[in-house]
């Protein structure tokens, strides 16, 4: 191995060793090993739905604030086109990639695809509390990118359960109801609702309300992934028994390979360093709140123990610990 | 003693994401209302399931009970399965008795 390999490894090293020590992390961590162990440790439905609100609130207004400082951009209209074909792009190989190394139905393929088309919130906030520690700035506009990202995924994995499991899928359902609920969920009016918001009053709106906003925002956000854990511990104890070792590979197989079709497209996008690492976190991150209950409605055959233990019980820990300094340093290679 | 007066009711136990689609049928079938309670936890043929912590619809389930006229019975349950045919849940009829009649 020669010196320039030898310096990008500890890098890496270095930033996994930080990102695996922070707060969020542990806490992350505290909540599986609780729920393993069948600890009594619990937090309320109603409490959890509050805690996901605030941070949508949160991370929208923030990036609607800093949109108000730059205006709109071509930068923001490519980042966008760019998250769109990816979400569409991703879903289609992950599924022939599952199909290939499992023998999952396809309709659970295709559910799990698009799990991984869409994007997770939740890893997203991981990325840029990791970034901000290091000093590194990223562009607002992102906050929509990633709201944008969550839906054509399910289009995706739709058209694939219709043509490789036309029984699971019914062709009858119409699309256009089952996409209004998605595009009107809760989470997603709160994000862009609150970007659109930031956006509007730029940072003389935000100085007032910053102590809620800004300043809890890391406490609130170490107690969700508690809870995320939490969920995660419970969702691994009672899904293990659903899932192959090609089913496990995958959930860490593909974020990498979506995080390389993601950097790919980075150029063209024109996004700072500390911008492209989110850009391909997002890319490479798995939904776990909002497809879940799209998938509910449009496949409900396919069962929810494989696409959620993947998505939030493998894929999701291994981007917190281990994919965000991966992306970071693969991202750096793209704005080169 | 208060007269009585025989009715159905009917439970629905079904996954919240489905939740909306259930209530557009039961108004569809025509019922004159409905009530819906949270469920904590439970077992079914899937294995245990809770909705402790959950910060989404899928994995939580909901219970539906409509109190519905005997004549109208076969018509709301055949308009709720033909939403949930698919879905996590159990749909279950019993005999109540109500006092006022001209509520259901």
């Amino acid at each position: 191995m020669d010196a320039g390999a030898d310096s990008t490894m500890a890098g890496f090293l270095e930033l996994a060793a930080q990102n695996i020590l922070s707060p969020v992390v542990l806490f992350f961590v505290l909540g599986v090993a609780a729920a393993l162990a069948r600890s009594d440790l619990s937090i309320p439905e109603a409490i959890a739905k509050t805690l996901a609100l605030y941070l949508m609130m949160s991370i929208g207004f923030k990036g609607g604030v800093e949109v108000a400082k730059t205006g709109l951009t071509a930068q923001m209209l490519k980042t966008g086109a760019a998250g769109i074909v990816l979400s569409f792009l991703i879903p289609v190989l992950g599924f022939h990639l599952l199909r290939l190394v499992s023998r999952l139905p396809a309709v659970d393929a295709a559910a799990v695809a698009a799990h991984y088309g869409s994007i997770s919130i939740v890893t997203f906030v991981a990325a840029t509390e990791a970034l901000r520690g290091q000093g590194f700035t990223f562009e607002g506009h992102l906050v929509a990118v990633a709201a944008i990202m969550e839906t054509p995924a399910i289009l995706s994995a739709l058209v694939l359960a219709r043509r490789y499991a036309p029984s699971a899928a019914d062709a009858r359902e119409p699309i256009g109801p089952l996409l209004r609920e998605i595009g009107l969920n809760g989470s997603v009016v709160m994000l862009l609702g609150s970007f659109a918001i930031g956006w509007i009053t730029g940072p003389k709106g935000l100085e007032p309300v910053a102590p809620f906003l800004v300043d809890l925002f890391r406490g609130v956000l170490c107690l969700f992934l508690l809870d995320m854990g939490l969920v995660a511990g419970r969702g691994m104890r009672a899904g293990w028994k659903d899932l192959s070792a090609a089913t496990l590979g995958f959930a860490i197989a593909m974020p990498v390979v979506s995080a390389l079709l993601a950097a790919a497209l980075v150029p063209l996008t024109g996004l700072s360093a500390g911008g492209a690492a989110i850009f391909v976190t997002l890319a490479a991150s798995a939904s776990y709140i909002a497809v879940p209950a799209a998938m509910r409605i449009a496949l409900p055959e396919a069962r929810p123990s494989i696409y959620l233990t993947l998505s939030l019980g493998i894929t999701f820990p291994f981007n917190l610990a281990f994919g965000i300094p991966l992306y970071q340093a693969l991202a750096a290679f793209t704005v080169r | 003693m208060v007269d009585m007066h025989p009715k159905k009711r009917v439970e629905i136990v079904v996954e919240a994401p489905a939740l909306h689609r259930l209530t557009d049928a039961l108004d569809r079938a025509g019922v004159t209302g409905y009530t819906i309670v949270p469920a904590l936890a439970g077992r079914g043929r899937g294995g245990s399931w809770s909705g402790e912590g959950l910060a989404g619809d899928a994995g939580r389930m909901v219970i539906v009970v409509s109190i519905v006229d005997a004549a109208r019975a076969d018509a709301v349950v055949s308009g709720v399965y033909a939403v949930l045919a698919r879905q996590i849940g159990v749909v279950s009829v019993s005999d109540v008795a109500v006092i006022r009649a001209d509520h259901f």
